[in-house]
């Protein structure tokens, strides 16, 4: 793909003018006072932002995932992290309308398809990060329920989020005994831990999500038994692209104001963006980025068809944008010298998000096990 | 390096009173945006703040290679706390130990080198960053010294500092030569804390932008003679860009020791990380390029003693160990994963601290353009 359509570029138009008018301008508050800004949320939500590759049914836009590449690169032009959360809610909201019964897409996902609710995924736990299908979490059917017991960590969203995509161990087959639950707040055994105090996102929680002999409806359970590791993997190809496209929007970010300020900015006599050391690194950033966004938009195309490298495709754009922007971000970050160093300015906010963006959504250690698994098979 | 008696049980005091007195306290120094006052004295009494300095004026009279080795073990406790020692040492009691007056030495030099006082530096300004010729704050001449007007940026230790170093232009006329530096008491009528700046690391260390607006001081307190301004803030550069490459790789060595840790305990796929080729052989990088910016350093630091120029190895160092040291922390935040990432874990905040090591006392590229500079005129 090297051409958007007309409606991709309108999406994308819409996406970019409400960054500037509803983000761009308060990102730097709700990062210094870690607020989560559950207004901009809902109002993302109405322009269908809660829900861009979510089935039409119960609400969702139907679209693809390469207008949801383009609309979080826009959001995250203003606030990685908030846009992260929104990519976050995007994948478990799909999780639920893909997987779910009937009836529980039908109860849950017209709320979550406006952002009127938040859904947050847990699979990551303490003893389990890389390592998923080693979780302990169990679920134990008890007549029309499941009893849940154990603790998830790193939540994005927990305490925050009205719905939780859990995955829980409902045997002991390996990745084969998971089970996917939509938990959601309110239900009695379900608290949260204290919120996390981390390098970035300051824009929205972290928590640990706890359950204690917690009472999950099995009418919330999403998919078969078993099938929970399938379904949080088909989750995360979506949001290891959806992450990326955060990582390409703060990282251009980075680089306007980067080519702003060295055109501005004067040293021995001229502004330092007539030093070729300058003109050359800002070409070599503004490069990277553009390989970037190709390669995300060519894996966002794979994953919509399906195509049988769609994984492999994703875990490759996930590891390469994410580790191109960071760097893109710090040597914006170096361009500007010690003022990069100041809160007054956006770029070490951004390189401070972006850098989980190289962790989370599976770290990029594990996206090269995903992309040697392609290669290896037999 | 084969340290002398004398240089490891420097390294070894330093590395002591790092582990007992300073790693306990930094998230709570950091926390509070300062470091205590008795901490500096403490290391005051060690001899930490005015390590090169002559014991007659209570200095410890050690060599450079000890003070980039003590720069090394604070570091790995604080780098915000390594840097108000760095400034203190050099370029500000160095400066005053070169060129200053006995009545100068024994009014400043001698609390600086005690940790009674510390010292900051005022050579950059909003528009004169890695162009310090770009200079405009300006010393005019009054009838009992001089007043002082103009705008300082970026300098460690403006707040708690009890002197300034501060460079200013005092004949328009003549250029590089124009410039003179002067000890500027902070407590001087018209010297301002401006702004106390919020950044990305380092938080325990105040920051400031200065303002010198009619700021008068006696005759007596000009360092070095007119026109020395520039000749001092050259001097110096050399055990400036050591110290920061000392603090680099201490810092580096901090996180790099934390990950190695955590790599040997935390299990995933059935064993402990570090078995994993892909984390071990990260490891291995980290070490070694640990081990080769140390060796600049103190290759530097080497040269310093015995009396050499060495400015291009004081840049080498201080490019190659704040490049590798921003690395080495970034990859021991992966090495933790989502857990490098929390403020409950040190990593986070030694990469944050360790980033502008990049920057201040010249950024990278600017240290290779007196590399580059070196390389050109020795051909």
């Amino acid at each position: 793909m090297t051409t958007l359509t007309e409606d991709q570029r309108a999406i994308r138009d819409m996406a970019d003018a409400f960054t500037a008018d509803r983000i761009t301008p308060f990102a730097a508050e709700w990062d210094e006072a870690k607020t989560w800004p559950a207004d901009v949320a809902r109002a993302a939500g109405e322009l269908g932002f809660g829900s861009i590759y979510v089935g039409e049914d119960h609400g969702g836009c139907g679209l693809t995932r390469v207008e949801s590449a383009l609309v979080f690169e826009a959001l995250a032009y203003g606030c990685p992290s908030t846009s992260a959360m929104l990519s976050i809610h995007n994948m478990a909201t799909w999780m639920i309308d893909r997987f779910g019964a009937d009836d529980v897409r039908a109860r849950l996902v017209p709320r979550l398809a406006t952002l009127e609710a938040m859904a947050s995924y847990c699979l990551t736990e303490p003893g389990a990060g890389s390592d998923a299908a080693s979780l302990k979490t169990r679920a134990v059917r008890d007549g029309d329920h499941y009893v849940l017991n154990g603790a998830k960590a790193f939540i994005s969203g927990g305490g925050v989020s009205d719905v939780y995509v859990v995955m829980a161990r409902t045997s002991d087959d390996g990745a084969r005994g998971i089970t996917c639950f939509a938990v959601e707040k309110g239900t009695p055994g379900l608290s949260f831990g204290a919120e996390e105090k981390k390098l970035g996102w300051h824009s929205q929680p972290t928590a640990a999500v706890m359950f204690d002999d917690c009472r999950v409806p099995a009418a919330n359970r999403i998919g078969d038994e078993g099938q929970g590791f399938k379904i949080a993997m088909q989750g995360l190809d979506g949001g290891r692209l959806n992450i990326a496209a955060c990582s390409l929007g703060g990282a251009r970010r980075a680089l306007d104001e980067a080519v702003v300020y060295t055109k501005d900015r004067r040293q021995f006599g001229k502004a330092i963006a007539d030093f070729q050391n300058t003109q050359f690194r800002l070409a070599d950033m503004a490069t990277a980025l553009e390989a970037s966004r190709l390669m995300l938009y060519s894996a966002a195309e794979k994953v919509t068809a399906k195509a049988a490298d769609a994984s492999a495709a994703a875990a490759m754009a996930k590891r390469f944008v994410t580790d191109t922007a960071f760097d893109v971000t710090n040597q914006a970050l170096q361009l500007f010298g010690g003022y990069g160093y100041l809160m007054d300015y956006p770029i070490e906010r951004i390189l401070r998000d972006l850098r989980v963006h190289q962790i989370l959504e599976g770290t990029n250690e594990i996206m090269r096990v995903v992309i040697a698994r392609e290669l290896l098979k037999d | 390096m084969i340290l002398t008696e004398e240089q490891r049980m420097v390294r070894d005091m330093s590395r002591a009173f790092a582990r007992d007195n300073i790693t306990p306290n930094a998230r709570d120094w950091e926390a509070a945006g300062e470091i205590p006052q008795s901490v500096l004295a403490d290391m005051g009494a060690l001899g930490l703040m005015g390590m090169t300095v002559d014991p007659i004026w209570d200095g410890a009279g050690a060599d450079y290679v000890s003070y980039a080795l003590a720069l090394m073990e604070i570091a790995a406790g604080d780098g915000a706390l390594s840097t108000i020692m760095s400034v203190t040492n050099a370029p500000v009691a160095a400066a005053i130990e070169q060129l200053g007056t006995e009545a100068q030495k024994d009014r400043f030099l001698k609390p600086l080198a005690r940790g009674e006082m510390i010292g900051a530096f005022c050579l950059t300004e909003p528009q004169a960053g890695s162009d310090a010729s770009m200079l405009k704050t300006k010393a005019e001449r009054t009838n009992s010294g001089w007043v002082l007007n103009g705008t300082k940026q970026f300098i460690t230790s403006g707040r708690i500092g009890g002197v300034a170093i501060v460079f200013a232009v005092t004949d328009p006329s003549a250029g590089k030569k124009g410039i003179s530096a002067f000890l500027v008491p902070t407590d001087t009528p018209g010297y301002t804390v401006a702004s106390v700046e919020h950044k990305l690391g380092q938080k325990a260390s105040d920051t400031c932008q200065i303002i010198l607006e009619d700021a008068a001081i006696d005759q007596d307190l000009i360092l070095g003679g007119e026109g020395q301004g520039y000749r001092i803030a050259l001097a110096n550069l050399e055990t400036g860009r050591i110290g920061i490459a000392a603090q680099a790789v201490g810092m580096a060595r901090a996180a790099f020791d934390y990950a190695l840790a955590y790599a040997k305990e935390r299990e995933a796929f059935g064993k402990p990380i570090a078995e994993h080729q892909a984390v071990g052989f990260r490891l291995a990088d980290m070490a070694t390029r640990l081990e080769a910016a140390e060796a600049l350093v103190l290759k530097a630091a080497a040269k310093k003693d015995r009396g050499e120029p060495c400015l291009k190895e004081a840049s080498m160092a201080k490019l190659f160990a704040s490049e590798a040291a921003e690395w080495i922390c970034s990859a021991a935040i992966q090495t933790l994963g989502g857990y490098g990432y929390l403020a409950d874990y040190p990593v986070e905040k030694i990469y944050r601290d360790v980033k502008v090591c990049q920057i201040y006392e010249g950024t990278s590229d600017i240290q290779k353009l007196v590399i580059l500079r070196d390389l050109m005129a020795a051909s």
